[in-house]
């Protein structure tokens, strides 16, 4: 049977709304899970968990968020980085603070008080739009750094500046700290990390999506028919900074352990998040994971064949990198704003009526 | 019709001295008119006459300066466009103003956020989806879905509005503002850019609505032949006055509007 939408019919707005409505979606998702639950666990290596899979997850739940907003409600931010440390900075105090706290708890916490950072940084958007919006959420980013910086009770006063997790355990298991084992972190964040996205993905298909959506094709007509621009462009902003949040308070406990603020999740990073929807698709949950593993894997494979089979230069292959990947970053804004999820899509389209396309 | 003779149907809507100015410029000067309940109600003018205006105040989008608006006998002078489209008013654009990346049924979806229940679509229940919200996206895609059918736009229920010919985009629009199930249903140019068999099919829509569903139509239109057949009363604008009101036939033989129309020096 062939991979395509002809010939399945739906016999219920049930099965036509379901997540996967191809068949054969179903399968690879199937395959998906086996993979990442079975096969990289059973084959990974320290190094594959730490350098590829943990952060290809992370930087997949901040894109998630980045996405609500920037994909699904239309108002670009450039302050994801600034975000995530909230994030980070919220877990790290209330780990310290409340030592006997559950972890899982902590992480939604933290989560939940970015939300709240957000909203705040979301109100200036019921004034201004686009390019000018952007430049204010900027302003986050530079703001909330210097913050965490400047002020040493974000760091509970250590000389060095530095923040690090305590060790913490989920069911009896390590999860952060030195002896956390790399593949149990893994682990806790496949899990996390699905659940969240599956979350983000109802969230999208739904109701909420299409408010969001209807504010980011038009939002004079969206007012209207009922909807509120302001109520649902706060919303939007919370609910990503939440996810945001959420990636960044990982990326401290269950990747990077101890991190100076400011340094870890600086403007490099904002943009890191922005071309993994950008190449992945904006509008497309799919997209912020493939974007992810793209972004994270891109290097190390370039790196590997350039240094290592090609014996060039350390310094000469990092510059051939800056230059492919701006290079691609240019491609997908001119040619396919929807990134790779929408190649995907025509392909999907193609498949319908291949072999007649007439 | 939808008017019967003998019984005399109350006014859904009237607009008294309505004046609107975006700076020097005086878009509306003192117009006065009623909507009865039930009928279809063209509003004409030539290019500039404030038709558009006219609508736009109607639905809130734009604050007059004098005059006030009572619906359904409740008088208002300001009022935000989510109230009004809650108080039951849904409207159509003249250049069309759909959800351009949403797919037709996604765009007509939107039309019924106003009647979903706020707590069945509430964050954390849309987070989960399976239950509450999954009951009311289903409730609501059946309601859409006979809008689809009665629209004849089941082929294109998936298609991204933005790749649809225009004639079909408007189909859609209307769509999107049937899910409301409005009680004054505001057209601006329905039928603009149409060819004759497209313009056909929008008239039998317009008339099927007004019939079955009793929706009252406020409708603008340049094509003269069209108010003559849809309309149960015209109300024609000028410079933003008032310059005739009545029945196609009346407004018809009105030499104002013969000489509007012919473009008479003022
Ligand atoms: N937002 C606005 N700002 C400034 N002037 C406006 C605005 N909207 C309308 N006008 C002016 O008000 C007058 C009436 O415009 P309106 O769009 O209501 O005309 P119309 O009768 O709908 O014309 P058409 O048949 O061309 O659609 C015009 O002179 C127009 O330039
Ligand atoms: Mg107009």
């Amino acid at each position: 049977m062939l991979y395509r939408e002809s010939g399945q019919f739906k016999t219920s707005y049930s099965a036509d709304q379901a997540i996967f409505p191809i068949r054969q979606d179903n399968w690879a998702m199937v395959v998906f899970l086996l993979v990442a639950f079975i096969a990289v666990p059973y084959f990974g290596t320290e190094y594959f968990f730490q350098a590829i899979m943990i952060p290809v997850l992370i930087f997949a739940l901040a894109a998630t968020g980045l996405n609500i907003l920037t994909g699904y409600c239309g108002q670009l931010s450039l302050g994801t980085g600034g975000f995530m440390a909230v994030g980070a900075v919220a877990c790290y105090k209330l780990t310290t603070g409340f030592p006997e706290m559950n972890f899982v708890l902590v992480l939604l916490l933290s989560g939940i008080i970015t939300a709240g950072v957000g909203l705040l940084f979301g109100i200036p958007s019921l004034r201004i739009k686009g390019f000018y919006l952007a430049v204010a959420t900027l302003a986050a980013q530079f703001f909330l750094s210097w913050l965490f910086n400047k002020v040493a009770w974000f760091q509970n006063y250590t000389p060095s500046g530095t923040i690090t997790m305590p060790p913490r355990e989920v069911f009896g298991i390590a999860v952060t700290g030195a002896n956390a084992d790399a593949m149990d972190r893994y682990l806790f964040c496949l899990v996390f990390v699905l659940i969240l996205a599956m979350a983000a993905k109802n969230l999208v298909r739904g109701p909420i999506g299409r408010s969001w959506m209807a504010i980011r094709d038009m939002d004079i007509a969206a007012e209207l028919i009922g909807f509120r621009p302001f109520q649902t462009k706060l919303m939007a902003f919370s609910v990503s900074s939440f996810y945001v949040g959420v990636a960044g308070a990982m990326a401290l406990s269950l990747w990077l352990g101890s991190v100076e603020t400011a340094e870890a999740f600086d403007i490099n990073v904002s943009f890191q998040v922005l071309f993994i929807i950008i190449i992945g698709g904006l509008g497309s949950m799919m997209g912020s994971f493939v974007g992810a593993a793209f972004i994270i894997l891109m290097p190390i494979v370039l790196t590997n064949v350039m240094v290592g089979a090609l014996g060039m230069q350390a310094v000469t292959a990092k510059h051939f990198e800056f230059m492919f990947f701006g290079g691609l970053i240019i491609f997908f804004l001119i040619v396919e704003p929807h990134g790779i999820a929408r190649l995907w899509q025509i392909a999907k389209e193609k498949l319908r009526i291949w072999p007649f396309p007439h | 019709m939808a008017l019967s003779e003998q019984s005399i149907p109350e006014a859904i809507l009237s607009v008294e001295n309505i004046t609107l100015s975006f700076g020097a410029v005086r878009a509306i000067r003192d117009v006065s008119f009623d909507i009865k309940k039930g009928e279809i109600r063209a509003i004409i003018g030539p290019n500039g006459a404030g038709k558009t205006s006219m609508l736009n105040v109607i639905n809130g989008f734009y604050h007059p300066q004098q005059g006030q608006i009572l619906f359904r006998g409740m008088v208002r002078k300001r009022m935000r466009p989510h109230e009004a489209a809650g108080g039951g008013i849904a409207r159509t654009f003249q250049n069309v103003a759909l959800f351009k990346g949403m797919s037709t049924l996604d765009n007509i979806m939107t039309g019924r956020n106003l009647k979903m229940n706020k707590w069945n679509v509430s964050l954390l229940a849309a987070m989960f989806y399976y239950g509450p919200t999954q009951k009311e996206e289903i409730l609501h895609r059946q309601f859409v879905e006979k809008i689809i059918s009665f629209l004849e736009i089941e082929a294109i229920r998936k298609t991204p509005v933005g790749r649809l010919p225009y004639g079909l985009q408007k189909r859609v629009e209307l769509g999107r503002a049937l899910a409301a199930e409005p009680d004054l249903l505001l057209l601006d140019e329905p039928m603009a850019g149409m060819n004759l068999e497209e313009k056909e099919d929008m008239c039998r829509f317009i008339l099927d609505v007004n019939a079955e569903f009793g929706t009252t139509i406020a409708l603008i239109e340049h094509d003269m032949g069209v108010v003559m057949d849809l309309s149960d009363r015209v109300v024609v604008l000028d410079h933003g006055e008032k310059i005739a009101d009545g029945t196609p036939a009346e407004v018809k033989a009105n030499q104002n509007v013969i000489d509007a129309y012919l473009g008479v020096a003022h």
